[in-house]
Parts: structure tokens; sequence; C-alpha cells
């Protein structure tokens, strides 16, 4: 883990195969990051380890990400692949804190994909664009035979221009900040699960999926004095907030009671086993900022639709090894540990 | 949410734990038997509430973490026979066999399914005829019911390509073997709550009365548990020996009649081999002769003798309760939920993954 030092790349021992949880954004493919892709392309940039670059040109600062998306099904309570592609890629730009300016998207698609199908999803893709602020410059298409494909693939790449002098990052969490969430947890992936396993609940759960860059600016806009920010996407909470606690060698801690979660995703939670900690978002992102300007960026980040759910959940503490911890609901204290492969559903 | 949030309120839980160190005198070991229980234990991180001289000690009750490697092997062998549409609860996935996984697998090709329920299997082989689906049947009485009723239902709708792997155990013939080992120290025990909703309680009055222990038939939430242990305490702090209800929510004594019904039609008990622990008399089911063409051990040929366990694994002695995780020489270093060694890493009810999730105090301390 941690520690792992390699000066070439290495291949992964043949035996070993590409498991889905090499995408599950815990802890295999942090170490499928570490030992294939760090290895191979050492570069300061790619080793902040950021959710996107930030590079300087000719004096300007400009944030560069890039994402795909294979979402199934294409289509879900409360938005379809396109809207996450445009969403999901627009985040990664406002987590540098950079206005996000320009996208690309690549389209990979099914032989045999109704034409319709297609046209539903660039209809999402060209709202959410137009939500977001973004637009959409260049792309490419592809279409790969029946069965290599699951309908529709799609890869969107973006610019944006970083304006605040500040430089957001894990680098700058440090003790004594508060840890904000901009909303409750877990909608996007129950909303996913809901569709993909037949489950029907009483009140639909939308997914949260939404262009983030709004309530940033408005933080940084206000003068907050923004450590870092995160998305908090696979893996959840737990995930982004291990990866920084370990990035730094710092404590975070976290209060049960104060960690938004909808009754409906309580509730499907429950019934799945699973934990909300670890669902996914796609609208929702977690914030380090100084203790002392807590209060207003709540206020603040409250002001903004997306963001009205806002919360302080915990704070940085200046104990070493990086670690989560929790304090229960009943008093006692855990640790929070990265997601170890996927959640699966459980027996009993 | 409503019978959920009352039985994790913070109040109730601290009133329970000071009466539960004012009724302590002695050192006594309490197992809880059901994997979910240790994971609430460790999640909620209730021990720091007890007095140390209270100790949990956490029983077999993780169904994937007792079935044993030949069964998992026998799975992933039927899993890779081609035209098999394998379905599990996502639990058994990750359960390192003596070669792959399931999971493992699923990544060379095999077509393994994560089902919700056993029923969805049973829809699965009428909509794919031409493919055979085999459904792996892992549990306690728990999940029994539900595995009988797609047997039932299969055999109402004729099918022919839909069988079971079945892997069920029985908790009381459990707790009896527990008991009678001679290094047993549990005085008292946590009954899995949801076991006994379906099969009610009346087989642990008669363990309470032949060994002379406290069993109280307990929930999932923390208060539940700090409830159970409260009421064992006073048990054994008072001299009695009975068996005791705090799930009364969900558990009657009889139980729920008709599940029972339906896993006597298509079960019936035999001995059963338990991952880590052995052959235990009694302790599992098997599909009853009308049912047996069910039966995918017999659809599909057996496979080669399994490699040994890893000698280094002591999960046997942590599912009888005689170790905990930590003591392990290869906790958290050479086993670990990406590399286990041992079922108990494995699963989400497993007592190696609880304390290696939530467990590792040293930082939450």
């Amino acid at each position: 883990m941690s520690g792992f030092e390699l000066s070439c790349p290495v291949p992964l021992p043949t035996e070993e195969r590409i498991l889905l949880a090499h995408g599950g954004g815990g802890r295999l493919m942090h170490e499928l990051i570490e030992r294939v892709f760090l290895a191979a392309f050492r570069d300061p940039a790619l080793e902040a380890r950021h959710d996107g670059a930030a590079l300087e040109v000719d004096g300007v600062r400009l944030a560069f990400t890039t994402d795909s998306y294979v979402v199934r099904p294409l289509f879900f309570p409360g938005g379809t692949i396109g809207e996450l592609a445009v969403n999901g890629t627009v985040n990664d730009l406002a987590m540098c804190g950079a206005r996000p300016l320009y996208l690309s998207a690549g389209f990979i698609l099914e032989e045999g994909l109704p034409l319709e199908t297609l046209r539903r999803v660039i209809e999402a893709m060209r709202q959410a664009a137009q939500r977001a602020g973004v637009r959409l410059v260049t792309g490419d298409t592809k279409v790969v035979d029946q069965g290599h494909g699951d309908g529709i693939f799609i890869n969107t790449a973006g610019i944006g221009l970083i304006e605040s002098p500040l430089a957001i990052g894990p680098q700058r969490v440090a003790p004594g900040d508060a840890v904000l969430v901009s909303g409750d947890l877990g909608a996007h992936g129950v909303a996913i699960l809901s569709v993909r396993e037949g489950l029907e609940f009483e009140s639909p759960i939308l997914s949260d999926t939404a262009p983030l860059w709004e309530p940033v600016e408005a933080l940084l806009r206000a003068g907050i004095e923004v450590h870092c920010l995160r998305d908090l996407t696979r893996g959840g909470l737990a995930s982004a907030l291990n990866e920084i606690a370990q990035a730094r060698g710092l404590v975070i801690s976290l209060e049960e009671a104060a960690i938004p979660v909808s009754e409906p995703v309580k509730g499907a939670c429950e019934i799945l086993g699973l934990d909300p900690l670890y669902v996914a978002n796609e609208g929702r992102f977690v914030a380090f900022l100084p203790a002392s300007q807590a209060e207003r960026a709540i206020e603040i980040l409250r002001s903004v639709p997306v963001s009205s759910g806002a919360a302080r959940i915990g704070s940085v503490l200046e104990e070493a090894p990086g670690a989560v911890v929790l304090r229960s609901r009943v008093g006692g204290r855990r640790v929070v540990d990265m997601l170890s492969g996927e959640q699966l559903p459980r027996i009993c | 949410m409503r019978f959920v949030d009352e039985y994790r309120d913070e109040q109730a839980a601290r009133r329970l734990a000071a009466l539960i160190r004012r009724r302590v005198t002695r050192p006594w070991t309490i197992m809880e038997i059901c994997g979910g229980q240790t994971h609430t234990i460790l999640k909620s991180g209730l021990e720091e509430l007890l007095p140390p001289a209270l100790t949990l000690v956490h029983g077999p009750g993780c169904p994937v973490c007792v079935t044993p490697i030949e069964l998992i092997d026998r799975a992933v062998a039927i899993a890779e026979t081609p035209g098999v549409i394998f379905c599990s609860f996502g639990d058994m996935l990750r359960v390192p066999g003596s070669g792959r996984s399931l999971l493992e697998a699923k990544a060379r090709g095999a077509d393994v399914r994560i089902v919700y329920s056993p029923l969805d299997a049973v829809k699965l082989a009428h909509a794919n005829p031409a493919r055979e689906v085999v459904f792996f049947a892992v549990g306690f009485e728990t999940t029994a019911p539900a595995n009988a009723m797609a047997v039932w239902q299969a055999a109402q709708l004729g099918l022919k390509n839909f069988s079971l792997l079945v892997a069920h155990v029985l908790v009381p013939p459990a707790i009896e073997a527990i008991l009678s080992s001679p290094n047993c120290r549990v005085r008292g025990f946590l009954a899995p709550g949801h076991v006994c909703t379906v099969a009610g309680y009346g087989d642990y009055e008669r363990l309470a009365a032949r060994y002379r222990v406290p069993i109280v038939v307990t929930g999932f939430e923390p208060v539940d548990i700090l409830e159970g242990v409260l009421m064992v305490v006073t048990q054994l702090e008072e001299g009695r020996a009975e068996v005791e209800n705090q799930y009364r929510r969900s558990v009657r004594r009889e139980g729920n009649r008709q599940a029972q019904q339906i896993v006597q039609e298509v079960f019936e008990v035999s001995d059963r081999a338990w991952r880590g622990i052995g052959v235990i008399p009694m302790s599992g089911l098997v599909l009853r002769e009308p049912y047996r063409r069910y039966d995918a051990a017999e659809r599909f040929p057996a496979t080669a003798a399994p490699r040994e366990e890893s000698p280094e694994c002591i999960a046997g002695l942590v599912l009888q309760g005689l170790k905990k995780p930590p003591e392990c020489s290869a906790f958290a270093l050479r086993c670990t939920p990406e590399t286990p060694l041992g079922a108990p890493m494995v699963s989400s009810e497993g007592a190696c993954a609880a304390y290696y999730h939530y467990g590792r105090r040293e930082a939450a301390s």
C-alpha cells in the first residue's frame, strides 16, 4: 500500500486479472493506479492525484480532466448517462476550483443501438452542458460489434480556468479544518441499484447528478479559504476521505449523527445491506476549510439549491497515522476503512 | 426511520451500558452467534461502552464463513461449466476456494450473477430454457424458506434447468458443538434474532437446560445488543439459565410456521461439514428425495479433492470463540479482505472482516 516504491512499470503478476473491483474506487483501484499507471507515467501533475490536473500555460492556470461513463442502465431515475458524462467531468474541474469551460465527448456505440436512444442521451447532454455553462467543442464516434459494448460508452474531457489564487488540493488539508458535505449522501448509487435489481420503493429515489461549480464558485467569491474539495463519486464519502487522510497522514474524525442521509436512502441501504458512506454520489462534494469559516461556508452552500443540504460532519485532527474515525450514533468510536472490493449485497 | 432509529439511540445505549456496568460483579464471557451482531458490535464501538470484566466472543453465525472449501470449489467448477448461469448472494463471490473465487471465475468469463432472492434465479431459469441455472443456497434457517420456495416453485413450473447447490446449516447444533467442547469458556449466548424469527426458540430451551447457560434471543441494532447483553448478565449474576426473548418485535416462541412447513417439505436434516470446525451431526439441510433432481451436486460431476486450507488461518478457532481475530499472526498482514487466507476475512458477516474494517482501534482511540 503506501510506501510502495517502484522505479519502472511492473506488470501485475500474469495470473492476476482485472476484477470489477479494480474500478470500484476502493483499495484495489488505488493499488492498480499506483502500481501500473503512476509507475508508468510519472509526472508531478499526475502524482498530485487530484480529480483533475492543475496546469500553468503562459501564466494562465488551467484545470484538465477526463472521465469515462459506462453506467448501466443508460436511463435511471433522475438522469441518464448523458447528464453523468457532462456533470462528472464538470465536477472534476470544479473540485480543482476551476470554472468549467470546454468539454470533448467520445462515443463508443454498440452496433444495433436504436438511434432514438442515442438522441435521448445527446439531448440530456445538451441540456446538462447548458445548465453547467460549458461548451462541447470536439468529439469522436466509434461503433463496435454487437456484444462488444453495452449500448453506449462515453468519454468526456474538460478544460477549466482556475481564477482563484488558492491552491486547492489534498496538500492544503490541515489540522483544525472543518469537514463539510454539500448534501445528503447515497441517492445516485441507490437509484442505479434500484433499477438494476428491479427494486421498487414507495417513493422513487432520484439520482443526485448535478453540476457543482455554482456552490464552489459561491464559496470562492465569498472569500472562503477553501483547502480541498472532492466529489464523492465511486467509493463514496468513506473512500474520498481515506484517500485524503492517508495522503496527508492526518486523522479525519466524523460524527455519524451529523452525516446527512435521506430516509428513503437509509431504508434502501438497510434492505440491501449497503453502507451509505460507501455509496456513489454524482452531485455531492466534501469541502475542507478553516473551522472559523465553517458556519459561514454552510450558510453560503445552503443558499445554492444544489447544496441546500450542506452540513458539517467532522474535523481534521493533528494525529497520525492517516485514518478516518467515526463517533457512532451510540457513542462508540471506530475506524471508517477504505472500501475493499465492491460493496456486495449480503446474505441475511 | 421507525424500528431503526430508536434502536440506535445514544441515550438508550448509555442507560443500558450503565445498567450492565452496575450489574457485572465478576468476569463473564458471552458469545453472540450471528455475524450480523458481530458487525454491529464493532461498527458501533459497543465494547468501549462495556465493563472490562465482560468479554464478547464471536460465534460461527456467518454462513459464508462456514461453507466448506470443497463446496466453494464445486461452485466455481459449476460456474465455469459452459452454458451455466450461476446465481449467488453477493457475499459468496469473494470467498476464496482452494483455487479461484467466484468473482475470479466471473473475470475469466463465467456467467456469475448476484441475485437478491433465489426466486429471481427461478425466473432466470424460466426465461433461459437453453441454459442451466444454478443457485448457491447458502445460509442458516433464515434463508432456508426462500430457497425451499424456489425449489418448490421450480417443481410447480416443471423447470428442468434449475438446481440448487445446497450449503445450508443450522444454529442449535453449532451451539451444542461449542458447548460440548472441553475448551469452551462461553457462559452465555446471544441467539440470532433472524434465525429465531423463522425457526422459533424451542430448540434453545433444551440447550439452556442441558448446559445450564442463559440464551437470549437478540436483535441486530446497538440497543438490541446492549439489552441482550444486560439480560444475559442479569441471568448469570442471579444464577439462572433460561431462554429469554429480547427481539420481541420479530420473534415468537414457535417461529414462523408457514416458513417451517415449506422448509420441511423440501429439505431434510443431515450431517454437515463446517469450514474451520468439522462435521457437526445433524447440523445441515439437504434436499428430500422428491426434490433431489434439483440438487446441483448430483447434476454436475464432482471435482478433484481440494487443496488444504492455509495452515496459518485460525478461522476455526475464531468461529468457535476460542480466539479473537487480532490474535491471528496473519491478521491484517498476510490476511486482508483483498488477499484473504480464510472466509471470515471476506464475508460482510465475518468476524475477521469486522475487526479489519472497524476494529483497528489504535487509530480510533
